[in-house]
């Protein structure tokens, strides 16, 4: 392998959700825990569950399944940490998951403009070819709400 | 020579919040934003009915002096099971007066955390933002967000015609 063939291996993350597997950029992620606790309260924004704690912080669960398989999980066993951007700033968000997730290194192909807004590109690993996710427009934020003064509110740190 | 001052350590600010239930979900308000708390019966003999189309979580308005107060069903504003509601908080600085279940308990929280951005809809109006309690996340509401400008346009138009139709009703019953 030459040095200039080297320098385009990324690091990705291997999810799997239900039969099938997606990659995230590894340095995306932040862990890959337990399931917890789900906490849920009243809201209006789809595809989110509730919240999770972490580490003192409040995570918000983002189910991707439905967007990706076309329908709900029934099965799962971890929560992936993921960095998700909201314009300059960045949160955590937790994505439910079937299985073990994997750490692999492989070139990406960028995505091309009939690809899905939220591929970011594919990768070819064990014989399969894998979506990369977009996990900024997989999952909702406030570019994807409809127009209302307010709407984006900024970063509240009181009392 | 001088020794310099000793650090002291800032006590972490905190706020007295009102724990309370609708249809069985857990919320917190501020206490200072709530100016009274009554029985939902107590205010039933001044309340006057009132109906907007499409907007079914206000179906009463009590009068005090110049001012009207309208009675927000929680469970509806939320969009939760209806309950009946037992207990009325009269929002400080709002003209609403919230109907709940029950309050829970008062309680300090020491650390309120913004809603995250994920959330982007009609929430980013209701809440201030998230405090963990005792291993729970309780969503902190804002009083102002009960009803919207726009809402409270719609109740106040309402108003000024059950006003004038009773006006006018009792002009019809004094001429007779």
């Amino acid at each position: 392998m030459t040095v200039s063939a080297e320098l385009e291996l990324q690091a990705f993350v291997l999810l799997r959700l239900g039969e099938r597997r997606f990659a995230v950029s590894a340095n995306q992620i932040a862990e890959l825990v337990a399931p917890s606790r789900v906490f849920r309260f009243p809201h209006r924004t789809p595809k989110l569950e509730g919240l999770i704690l972490r580490r003192g912080r409040i995570v918000p669960v983002c189910d991707v399944s439905e967007a990706l398989l076309g329908k709900r999980l029934t099965s799962r066993r971890f929560y992936l940490i993921a960095l998700r951007n909201y314009g300059t700033q960045r949160e955590w968000i937790a994505m439910p998951v079937t299985g073990e997730c994997e750490l692999i290194n492989a070139e990406m192909m960028a995505a091309v403009e009939s690809d899905a807004p939220h591929v970011a590109g594919w990768l070819s690993h064990d014989g399969e070819v894998i979506e990369v996710l977009n996990l900024d427009t997989l999952t909702p934020g406030p570019e994807q709400a409809p127009a209302e003064p307010g709407a984006r509110q900024s970063a509240e740190a009181r009392p | 020579m001088r020794l310099a001052a000793p650090v002291k350590a800032s006590p972490a600010k905190t706020e007295q919040i009102i724990l309370f239930r609708v249809s069985g979900q857990l919320f917190a308000v501020s206490s200072a934003s709530v100016q009274e708390v009554r029985s939902a019966d107590s205010m039933s003999g001044a309340a006057i009915e009132i109906s907007v189309p499409g907007l079914r979580k206000v179906r009463h308005v009590v009068r005090r002096g110049d001012r009207s107060l309208f009675i927000v069903n929680g469970a509806m504003h939320f969009g939760l099971h209806a309950a009946e509601g037992a207990l009325l908080f009269v929002l400080r600085k709002t003209r609403t007066a919230l109907l709940i279940d029950g309050i829970e308990k008062m309680t300090t929280m020491t650390r309120l955390q913004a809603l995250p951005l994920s959330f982007c809809h009609e929430e980013r109006q209701w809440y201030r933002g998230l405090t963990a309690l005792d291993q729970t996340v309780v969503p902190v509401v804002k009083p102002e967000g009960f009803l919207s400008p726009d809402e409270l346009a719609l109740l106040d138009a309402a108003l000024l015609q059950t006003d004038n139709f009773a006006a006018a009703a009792l002009e019809g019953a004094d001429s007779a």
